[in-house]
């Protein structure tokens, strides 16, 4: 019992052959945005790797361009195969190849789902890599002399700048570091050494932020300094405390940016997971179609296409015994022609003799 | 003697036509290019239109729009004239329209001649609006309660951010105005009466500049407050101390890059003219070629295209002729009235 059979003239083979054609070629384009996909995801990662603490989420826009270079090869060769398969005589050319060809094309398709599904599952890794990487990055915000380090002060500003966005969770993340060096502190004044001294680890720590928190819907110049006193600063009410220096965290910030990037994405992904589908489907019954009709030996004559031959039980039994006995290849049990001395040698059947009856 | 004469017969002509159709198309592109140019340019005049105080000049990007309408309108009549000249059936009805087309096209070239220039130039009078709008804009920085100003002060920041500079001509125009609101100043503090009292006109100037101005590349964290004063800060001179604030004036980046935009503009629109002017060209000869036929009736007859009748000095003093006759024409005819009123 087939799955999905439908009978095909020999117009509506050729039409088919057609139409999966074009439909290659349009595959072959949406190979090209796959990979382009890819690439632009890489180049946002790359923009801010600084502040993240492991490149380990490269391999999602890694494994769309491969996805994409490979889906531009396979349906090419597929688009070519196609063309030749409108001709019985073409076909034949083509008949080794076409079963490997759609086994290929069925991982594929496969590998292309699988990216599509990352795309929604990197967010926790990501969220992890983004604080660690922050609070570093916060930390080294001083380190402008330091190689290796000198341009994170220069990020960090205009990641808070471009993102609207202060510290890690909270603007109050910046009281915990220091981040003014050490070079620009006056040690000789009574007022810095006692700030010093006053913290265990004897770092320089205020209640104050680095410019690039500063706000641009606020009505007031912006407020930096002694930031834990409100009473210090005229006219500092509720509201203006509020929209004095941005309020949303740089991880949160990263993070909605990323997220709606990757699900945007991982969306045009699964459309194109859909059309590959439906292409495979397509050279799958022109596959079977045109090899029936070699089976029946006349080109003119209908045939029969189908996804698989027998039901999906028997073709699953099928291909697991297929597997099983690979494993038995080199068992001799079966072969008649080898002759095995058993232990129950009694049991043998006696060998058949002919009766030779004497006619007297 | 006809200038630029070129034979043609029958598979040239087609050759031609064909060509010059497909010319006309690429024509109708550019002109849907600087129709496009003229509304980009519009809109982002449009988009920093408050720091220009309102006053500036839609002149140039409204002559693109209208000059890339016309052109489409016009290639694309050119190209179906072209289609229709492989039939002479269908040519013979826009035969007599084509003459005042060509000279209609002629003037049109001119004028998108003088557009290209007109982009290089419009700059001097752009750059004295953006120095009064970009003084004006400073001095209302404060003003973030006042109906129709609350903006600027959120504009003016992000515009320093985003051109990466400081002020009107550098940072130190922001010493000579009052940028802090008086709502935010402690009138009873010595210090704020002193600066007070000591100022004319009782403002509140001081050293210090908004922090947008901050340069995020400065290895040290920013300083806004005091810049003159080398002792309120440790190791700090304010001679040589180079990263800290963006050195640059708002008026210098903003003009570089409306400059650069309208370049970019006058240089598309001369190559535009270019194209405009081989089409018409190849119009003219589309025609003159199917017009002098030497067999009217066998169109596959030979013929010759030519770019003028007669030679440019000729043509020239014809033109002229003419004007004459029609001036002269109408002073005759006022004349040969009054002749008659005075008979009578």
């Amino acid at each position: 019992m087939a799955v999905g059979k439908i009978t095909f003239t020999k117009t509506e083979r050729e039409k088919l052959a057609e139409v999966l054609w074009l439909l290659n070629w349009i595959s072959v384009l949406t190979g090209v945005i796959l990979f382009g996909l890819g690439l632009f995801l890489k180049i946002e990662i790359q923009k801010w790797q600084e502040v993240m603490s492991e490149q380990g989420i490269l391999y999602v826009p890694h494994m769309l361009i491969t996805t994409g270079l490979a889906a531009c090869g396979i349906n090419y060769l597929g688009s070519k195969i196609c063309l030749d398969c409108a001709d019985t005589n073409k076909f034949l050319r083509w008949k080794l190849v076409m079963m490997p060809y759609i086994v290929c094309t069925f991982c594929f398709t496969a590998c292309v789902l699988a990216g599509a599904l990352l795309c929604y599952t990197i967010r926790s890794q990501l969220e992890q890599s983004l604080y660690l990487g922050l609070r570093s990055a916060m930390r080294f915000y001083k380190d402008t002399d330091t190689p290796g380090r000198c341009y994170l002060k220069k990020t960090l500003d205009m990641l808070q700048i471009q993102f609207q966005c202060c510290g890690n969770t909270d603007y109050r993340d910046w009281f915990h570091i220091q981040w003014i060096s050490s070079r620009y502190l006056d040690m000789t004044n009574s007022a810095v050494v006692d700030r010093v001294r006053s913290n265990v680890e004897g770092k320089y720590l205020m209640d104050s932020v680095p410019f690039s928190c500063c706000s641009t819907l606020s009505s007031s110049p912006c407020i930096q300094h002694n930031l834990s006193n409100p009473a210090a600063h005229r006219h500092y009410d509720q509201q203006s405390q509020q929209l004095n220096l941005w309020r949303r965290g740089c991880q949160q910030a990263l993070l909605d940016h990323y997220t709606g990037i990757m699900q945007s994405i991982a969306l045009t992904v699964l459309l194109i997971w859909l059309f590959e589908l439906l292409v495979l489907t397509g050279v799958r019954y022109l596959q079977t179609a045109m090899e029936n009709v070699i089976r029946l030996g006349d080109p003119e004559s209908e045939s029969e296409g189908w996804i698989l031959e027998n039901s999906l039980a028997e073709t699953a039994c099928y291909n697991f015994n297929i597997i099983k006995n690979l494993g038995k290849c080199y068992q001799v049990d079966e072969d008649p022609n080898i002759n095995i001395p058993t232990a129950a040698a009694d049991q043998e059947v006696p060998p058949l003799q002919v009766r030779v009856s004497v006619t007297s | 003697m006809a200038l630029m004469v070129v034979k043609f017969d029958l598979k040239k002509r087609v050759k031609l036509a064909q060509t010059v159709w497909f010319m006309y198309w690429f024509a109708v592109l550019a002109g849907i290019l600087v129709l496009s140019l003229g509304l980009f340019f519009k809109i982002e005049l449009r988009k920093r239109s408050e720091l220009m105080d309102n006053n500036e000049s839609h002149f140039l990007p409204n002559l693109l729009i209208t000059m890339g309408l016309i052109a489409c309108g016009i290639n694309a009549f050119g190209g179906k004239v072209c289609y229709d000249s492989l039939d002479p059936l269908k040519f013979a009805k826009w035969k007599p329209v084509l003459k005042s087309f060509l000279v209609f096209c002629l003037g049109f070239n001119a004028l998108l001649v003088v557009t290209s220039l007109l982009c290089f130039v419009m700059r001097i009078p752009l750059q004295f609006t953006l120095a009064e709008g970009l003084k004006n804009g400073m001095k209302y920085y404060k003003d973030t309660d006042t109906p129709g100003r609350c903006y600027m002060k959120r504009t003016l920041d992000l515009m320093q951010m985003e051109f990466r500079c400081c002020g009107n001509d550098n940072y130190r125009d922001w010493f000579e105005i009052q940028w802090v609101s008086n709502r935010y100043l402690d009138f009873s503090s010595k210090e704020v009466k002193d600066r007070i009292g000591s100022n004319v006109d009782g403002q509140y100037l001081m050293d210090g500049v908004p922090f947008s101005c901050c340069n995020p590349s400065s290895p040290r964290p920013c300083i806004q407050y005091q810049m003159t004063n080398n002792s309120a800060h440790y190791s700090y001179d304010h001679y040589t101390e180079e990263l800290n604030v963006w050195r640059r004036g708002c008026r210098d980046a903003l003009l570089s890059y409306y400059g650069g935009i309208m370049n970019t503009i006058g240089a598309l629109v001369f190559l535009v003219t270019v194209l405009e002017v081989a089409v018409t060209v190849g119009l003219q000869y589309v025609d003159t070629s199917l017009s002098t036929l030497s067999n009217p009736e066998d169109i596959e007859s030979e013929s010759e295209g030519f770019l003028l009748e007669k030679t440019v000095k000729e043509t020239f003093t014809d033109i002229m002729a003419k004007m004459k006759s029609m001036g002269k024409g109408a002073k005759v005819e006022e004349g040969g009235e009054e002749g008659v009123a005075t008979v009578s």
